[in-house]
């Protein structure tokens, strides 16, 4: 399964060009597990790609890390999930010296959290590259009461914080590294449209 | 453009080359305060018309209180800084823009490296202010070949992030060394000579720094050339442009209404259309892509002079 290809948007609308190689460069990969296949194809591409890179997995089997340890990268870490990648990849970025390039690959919310972190530390954007794997579920902030919910699949949702019945939007937030979620009966109570699965 | 009359307040020789002049409000106003890196357009009389020519403020961008700036003597220029140097006392008037600033400091980087070589050093002396104030973590590298030409010297302060690198005594500015290794977001300023530009872009980007992580100076004066002449399209009007002279300001010279700001090919304010021509168009400034250049169907009459028989401007 390739980078997905996302319907055109407004503009705040992430677009992920997918991994593309930059030999020799100090590199941080964070990776989910549909990310990974992702990584995997770049060091098809460029045997240079995984010398120098620490690679962060989130949620990811056994089976999956070993494949990219097969892979001799400088160093693979398994976390259970984002919030305990968090402060290993802010540790990462800490360090970095420039020139080093940030590769996220799998869903929105890794790499709208983890680009987010990186430009808040000095990163610039076009040293982070992306590329979407796996399920197409939204990070969203609820911009009524800013709660963040992960994961989500359908709209309308429901707010994870305050409950509120809330409609997927494309406008995101590179500083949140969110899209952005409204509330859908605001003007009539009760009033919910169908929920429907969300699309590409 | 705002102009402000001040009154020179300080006039001191800093070396036998380079001038600090003082500007101050002559009722002791408040002037407009400006950010680091910023300039102002002088106005110098000369003969019956006015040379104007921009300069870097060095002073503490946060002080109302006046403006300073140096000018080094190019006794092989265009007059305007040798007009400074002779003709300009404590107590005159003078007329200058406000400030207006082209070479800003990115302050979401982490780190600052700043470079500058030969009189280029001017507009850090206002951005070392701004990122004392703001506590940034920097670091300036000062390179020149010998002490006697290191103008910049007499007006930095002396710190331990501002190092300087004099090639006669043996310590050569070692561009890899300075920006191998540098943090995550830093960002790199240079100004000086076109070369150390262009070495520290080309250094910069062998290390993989983002070209966003990457800025210079973006201004020069003048270069003096051949004398020319310009048609204005919409009068027929023959303009003679003078060896020491910008088409800029024989334009202005000659009447010719004609909008600008930096002077210095970089804010884009003067771009003129051009109607026709034969020959070569000498494009000095850094605003035209390489295609317009090209094409020959613009010109920044800032900076830039032609060599040919027809040159018709869409004024
Ligand atoms: S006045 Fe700024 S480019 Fe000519």
């Amino acid at each position: 399964m390739p980078n997905t290809v996302f319907s055109p948007s407004i503009e705040s609308r992430p677009t992920y060009a997918g991994l593309a190689p930059r030999p020799g460069a100090p590199a941080i990969m964070v990776a989910d597990e549909a990310g990974a296949a992702a990584v995997t194809h770049l060091a098809t591409v460029d045997a240079t790609a995984m010398a120098k890179a620490h690679v962060v997995l989130v949620g990811a089997p056994a089976e999956t890390s070993d494949a990219l340890a097969a892979l001799s990268p400088a160093a693979v870490q398994t976390v259970p999930d984002l919030d305990t990648a968090t402060p290993i990849v802010e540790q990462l970025l800490s360090q970095a010296r420039m020139g080093t390039q940030l590769f996220l690959a799998g869903s929105e919310g890794l790499m709208g959290h983890i680009s987010a972190i990186a430009l808040a530390s000095g990163m610039a954007l076009e040293d982070i590259q992306m590329e979407h794997r796996g399920s197409i579920a939204r990070r969203m902030q609820c911009v009524h009461c800013k709660g963040i919910t992960d994961g989500v699949t359908t709209d309308p949702f429901t707010c994870s914080h305050c409950g509120l019945t809330l409609f997927v939007r494309d406008h995101f937030s590179r500083r949140l590294g969110a899209f952005q979620g409204v509330c859908v009966d605001a003007e009539t109570p009760g009033d919910i449209p169908a929920t429907e699965e969300i699309r590409p | 453009m705002t102009k402000l009359a001040l009154k020179v307040a300080a006039v001191e020789q800093l070396t036998p080359l380079v001038k600090r002049f003082r500007f101050e409000d002559p009722t002791g106003a408040p002037l407009p305060v400006f950010s680091g890196g910023a300039h102002i357009t002088v106005e110098m009389p000369n003969g019956d018309t006015i040379r104007r020519n921009s300069y870097s403020l060095i002073s503490d961008p946060y002080d109302p209180s006046g403006y300073e700036i140096a000018v080094r003597r190019e006794d092989t220029g265009r007059g305007g800084s040798s007009h400074m140097h002779s003709a300009v006392a404590e107590g005159d008037t003078i007329t200058v823009s406000v400030p207006a600033n082209l070479f800003q400091l990115d302050l979401r980087a982490r780190k600052h490296v700043l470079i500058g070589g030969g009189i280029g050093i001017t507009p850090f002396l206002s951005q070392l202010r701004q990122l004392d104030r703001e506590q940034k973590p920097y670091e300036l590298h000062y390179a020149a070949r010998s002490r006697a030409e290191a103008a910049g010297i007499a007006l930095l302060p002396e710190a331990a992030h501002i190092h300087v690198h004099i090639s006669d005594e043996g310590n050569r500015m070692d561009l890899g060394a300075i920006l191998d290794g540098q943090p995550l977001g830093t960002h790199v300023y240079t100004c000086g000579p076109e070369g150390l530009i262009a070495a520290v872009a080309d250094q910069a980007a062998r290390l993989g720094w983002p070209k966003s992580a990457v800025h210079s100076e973006a201004f020069t004066a003048p270069p003096p050339g051949a004398p020319f002449e310009v048609t204005i399209a919409s009068s027929g009007q023959i303009v003679p442009v003078k060896a020491d002279q910008s088409l800029l300001e024989a334009l202005e010279a000659a009447g010719v209404e004609i909008d600008y700001s930096c002077r210095g090919g970089a804010c884009g304010r003067c771009e003129t259309a051009v109607t026709a021509c034969d020959g070569q168009i000498e494009h000095n400034d850094h605003w035209l892509s390489a295609d317009e250049r090209a094409a020959q169907k613009k010109i920044m009459p800032c900076m830039s002079r032609f060599k040919g028989t027809r040159l018709e401007l869409d004024l």
